[in-house]
């Protein structure tokens, strides 16, 4: 890893949810950094735990939700202990989140022009008679044409795309320091996906801001993303620079996520699907390598807590046995 | 090769400034009823076939109509003008309503996006699967049993979840189910309206590969809707491409994604994301689709979206042109078979 100052830096968070039928151990010892200006992504499966770990971190998890163990220091302040009135000060002006689904994001009952101008007046020291000018011009920022009239629009009269970028000029309305963009592109179509993901990596390099990708498509963090963490039932497998990862994976869970991606093979034959599913997390004998029950690498140690190794590149995998570094890319090497 | 559905000069309007309340009224008696109204061109003009075994793919982005031309296929909705042949049954006479019970329904059946919710959620897996071979196949007690427990074996679907209900099955065995319902009664054509976006990759291939398995046992063809073009590439022999109720390229799918020749296509595949590739500095649309109310007839509908938007686009509606196995609806498509692989 790089000797930058990281902008955030999650350390041994856990997560558990009470349910009616027992706790649900959703996060187990998560760890992962992002430096400044830097763009990472979290790519799982969905019950990975991707959404609950920026959930965690913003501090907006469901009531149910208890942080057991963990930090998340973002500057010199741990997001997971500190006071919600301090929270309240950082959401927003440090750390902003772009949500999955815009729609149900936004006010239904409030213009869009408005929504800008309340964080820019509650986060952004813009005096209350300039907020609605400066809206308009976030709207003209992230791409929306004839913003004047826009900003008097509910968020029901815009497509699915102009409401993911009125989301984003929300979220970066007060230039925040981070960005967690939390699936901002599944329900767009591809060519609304790839005009949005470049706005956000756009506005990301202008701002420096470092931003956390939440994705469950492979591809997609590829394209977009300098280093790659994969997260397989609340455990972090795998962190490794995107490339490295792609050519090199050393986690047979990331290895059989690669392989199962259409865009990796030819044709359908060619694809191999992942067998069995995720482990139920409310077991309470569940294995320390949560993914050994699925694993065609498994071998005796993996009864042992699990071993996390990180190589001179920075390149981390939590695994007992895994993938050796050289040939590791054999599953991929027959579809490129 | 047989042909069979035939799909002639469709269309589907949609009257806009109808509906109820004492201001749509007005506005209907003083523009002189409901012919005058102004109205959506969701569907236009549009004609293609589908062989026997192929799978053909339909992709564009939401609000290009396919769902609408999908509805209108499967007879769901009635269309404006156009004939839909299926074999040599012609079904758009028929009131959608009507053709509910006719015999001929049993033909076309159609897998929905989430089995989730377009299974009613007061039925289990059994009956859901039993509902189309009770009212098309009129099949009771034992016999109905046996079936329902042969197709649910046949998409891999254990006969213990039989008596589950939706909420208590995973997204892959939702989507076992919504596919057991539809070829309980052996359609011809079977209509795929993005049946693994809900699905994580892992699940999405076994679910792809049991439509594979299930295509070349029962030779059915299959009209696959999806915005996924990795999908639809691995998936389809042929590919059906919509822009804004038109369809604006079609072609074998290998050929039609490595070497796109109508902007949009090219825009389209320039957007999916790839394993091994970095996405900056590629085509991209900008601005929003064009009004499909009443669209004026003799502007390509792309225009102003498309990077090439000459003089020429806004006076003639360009026509769907064959270019050998290929049909691609822009005047300069010319340009882009002489140009080699982008």
């Amino acid at each position: 890893m790089t000797t930058a100052v990281p902008a955030l830096s999650v350390e041994g968070l856990s997560v558990d949810f009470r349910t009616r039928s027992g706790i649900v151990r959703a996060l187990d010892n998560v760890s992962f950094a992002v430096d400044k200006g830097e763009t990472i992504a979290l790519v799982g499966e969905s019950g990975s735990g991707k959404s609950v770990t920026a959930y965690a971190v913003m501090g907006i998890l469901d009531p149910a939700g208890k942080v057991t163990a963990g930090r998340a220091m973002l500057g010199g302040l741990d997001l997971l202990s500190a006071k919600p009135s301090q929270l309240a000060d950082v959401r927003g002006r440090e750390i902003a989140m772009i949500f999955q689904n815009p729609r149900t994001a936004l006010n239904p009952i409030r213009i869009v022009g408005r929504q800008i101008a309340d964080v820019l007046i509650r986060h952004g020291n813009v005096p209350r008679r300039d907020a609605p000018g400066q809206a308009i011009d976030m709207l003209r920022a992230v791409g929306i044409t004839d913003p004047a009239r826009r900003a008097k629009a509910y968020p029901f009269e815009m497509s699915g795309g102009m409401c993911q970028r009125v989301m984003i000029a929300i979220a970066l309305a007060a230039k925040p320091s981070l960005l967690i963009a939390d699936e901002p592109t599944t329900g767009l179509d591809v060519t609304t996906q790839a005009v949005i993901m470049d706005l956000v990596n756009d506005l990301a390099r202008e701002m420096g801001m470092a931003t956390i990708f939440i994705t469950h498509d492979l591809a997609l963090a590829g394209q977009r993303s300098a280093r790659i963490v994969v997260m397989h039932a609340g455990h972090v497998v795998e962190n490794a620079p995107t490339e490295e990862l792609f050519k090199r994976p050393r986690h047979p869970y990331t290895a059989e996520l690669i392989a199962a991606t259409p865009d990796s093979a030819q044709n359908l034959d060619e694809l191999v699907s992942i067998p069995g599913a995720l482990p139920d997390l409310r077991r309470t004998d569940l294995p320390p390598c949560r993914y050994s029950e699925r694993c065609p690498r498994k071998i005796d140690a993996c009864a042992q807590p699990l071993s996390r190794s990180t190589s001179a590149s920075g390149h981390m995998v939590a695994c007992w046995n895994p993938l050796p570094e050289r040939i590791a890319n054999a599953p991929t090497e027959s579809a490129a | 090769m047989t042909i069979l559905l035939d799909v002639a000069a469709v269309s589907k309007l949609f009257p806009v400034g109808g509906g109820p309340g004492p201001l749509a009224r007005f506005k209907r008696r003083f523009s002189g009823g409901p012919e005058k109204l102004p109205k959506v061109y969701a569907v236009d003009d549009v004609s293609f076939s589908i062989n026997k075994g192929e799978t053909v793919g339909l992709v564009g982005e939401s609000g290009c109509g396919k769902s609408t031309l999908v509805r209108a296929l499967t007879r769901l909705v009635d269309v404006s003008d156009g004939s839909i042949k299926l074999g040599s049954r012609e079904l758009s006479l028929k009131a959608s309503r009507v053709f509910a019970r006719d015999r001929d329904r049993a033909r076309i059946q159609m897998v929905f996006q989430d089995a989730g919710e377009s299974v009613n959620p007061r039925f289990t897996a059994f009956d859901a699967i039993a509902d189309p071979l009770r009212r098309l196949r009129k099949m009771r007690g034992k016999a109905l049993t046996e079936r329902v427990e042969t197709v649910a074996s046949q998409c891999g679907l254990p006969l213990p979840f039989l008596s589950r209900y939706p909420h208590q099955l995973s997204g892959g065995q939702r989507a076992r189910v919504g596919i057991a319902r539809a070829i309980a009664v052996e359609p011809e054509l079977l209509v795929l309206d993005e049946p693994t976006a809900a699905l994580d990759v892992s699940v999405q291939v076994v679910i792809l590969q049991l439509l594979q398995r299930l295509k070349k046992e029962f030779g059915m063809s299959y009209l696959f809707v999806s915005h996924d073009l990795s999908v639809v590439r691995l998936l389809c022999d042929r590919v059906l491409v919509m822009y804004l109720g038109k369809i604006v390229e079609s072609g074998p799918a290998a050929e039609v994604f490595e070497h796109p020749l109508h902007p949009y296509t090219q825009a389209l595949v320039a957007a999916v994301p790839r394993l091994h590739e970095n996405g900056g500095g590629r085509l991209r649309l900008t601005g929003e689709p064009r009004s499909p109310i009443d669209p004026d007839p003799n502007v390509c509908r792309f225009y102003g979206r498309c990077p090439l938007s000459a003089a020429m686009c806004k006076t003639t509606m360009p026509k769907l042109r064959r270019f050998g196995p290929r049909q691609v609806a822009c005047h300069f498509a010319e340009e882009f078979l002489l140009v080699p692989k982008a």
